[in-house]
């Protein structure tokens, strides 16, 4: 029988868990204010203009104001994020058309995956199509990684935002950086 | 792994999003306290089991999270088409004596029975 010792490499027990020497580092995202927004399209005029952005209508596109993003995750369901944290209940108060809008800043948690292997990390256990062409800049999808639900959001070539529930973080950084310490 | 045209997100999407959700087109009767339990019970348990083409719902649950209906054929586990939920149901049945009208790069796959012969 051959020497298993020959071939094998040595790797650390918590080796999966470094992150930032290889090609896709892992960062848990800052603190933001999230919404979970659902409405008919005859109230998006007025819901972009109390949010200041423009609602995206069409699937897989997510639009941005400074800090703030609004990603389409189905007909009349957005992801509304804030990264400085301005409260964005508030602003709906006064929009006057019928919608629905639920608080879920500390619902979610937030992993950013970055560097040149970031696409090859997500794609361990997400079946989407990360290529440029298909999934570009700006582009977003509720979608599954592993066995946790996610929704992703492409905010450079090599830099995706990951939200997920508080509850599954663990799980999803988990399986993010087991990638990371193969690409 | 399949991939599944979700018609709300307009491309193809991988079959870990979608989840099946049974029979497409059951009409509820407009009058549900008025039929007999033997018409209840056909309305709400039986369902027909065919040996190819299927109307279903899917939901794409870890996607849009929208309903829509698709046309299955349960013999090759293709999905032929899906469309929104609310349209019409389509026509696919052939017409008599001619062969189903299938996408062209749908091929009848090999089948136990097929090759091996049916277990007796
Ligand atoms: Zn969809």
């Amino acid at each position: 029988m051959a020497d298993p010792f020959a071939t094998a490499a040595r790797r650390p027990a918590l080796a999966a868990h470094a992150s930032g020497a290889a090609r896709a580092s892992l960062t848990p995202a800052g603190p933001a204010t999230r919404l979970s927004l659902r409405a008919k399209p005859e109230a998006v005029p007025a819901l972009s203009a109390a949010l200041g952005l423009d609602l995206p209508t069409q699937p897989k596109r997510a639009a941005r104001q400074g800090e703030r993003h609004a990603l389409w995750l189905g007909p009349d369901e957005w992801l509304v994020i804030d990264e400085s944290e301005a409260p964005l209940l508030q602003a709906l108060d006064g929009a006057g058309v019928l919608h629905s809008a639920v608080d879920i800043s500390h619902r979610n948690a937030a992993i950013l995956v970055s560097g040149a292997g970031a696409a090859a990390v997500l794609n361990s256990g997400c079946p989407l199509n990360l290529s440029p062409a298909v999934f570009p800049i700006g582009a977003c999808a509720r979608t599954v990684l592993s066995k946790a639900e996610i929704v992703l959001y492409r905010t450079g070539e090599t830099d995706f935002r990951v939200e997920c529930w508080r509850s599954f973080a663990p799980y999803v950084l988990a399986v993010l950086a087991e990638a990371a310490a193969e690409v | 792994m399949l991939l599944i045209h979700c018609p709300y997100c307009g491309e193809d999407r991988s079959e870990l999003e979608f989840r099946a959700a049974g029979d497409a087109h059951i009409a509820r009767p407009a009058n549900i306290a008025a039929i007999s339990d033997e018409e209840f019970a056909d309305y709400f348990f039986l369902r027909d089991n065919p040996k190819g083409l299927i109307y279903e719902r899917w939901r794409h649950i870890h996607g849009c999270g929208r309903f829509f209906n698709a046309v299955r054929d349960t013999v090759s586990d293709k999905f032929v088409m899906t469309y929104k939920a609310g349209e019409p149901k389509p026509d696919l049945s052939p017409a008599p004596g001619v062969a189903p009208a299938l996408p062209a790069d749908s091929r009848p796959v090999e089948t136990y029975e097929a090759t091996e012969g049916r277990a007796e």
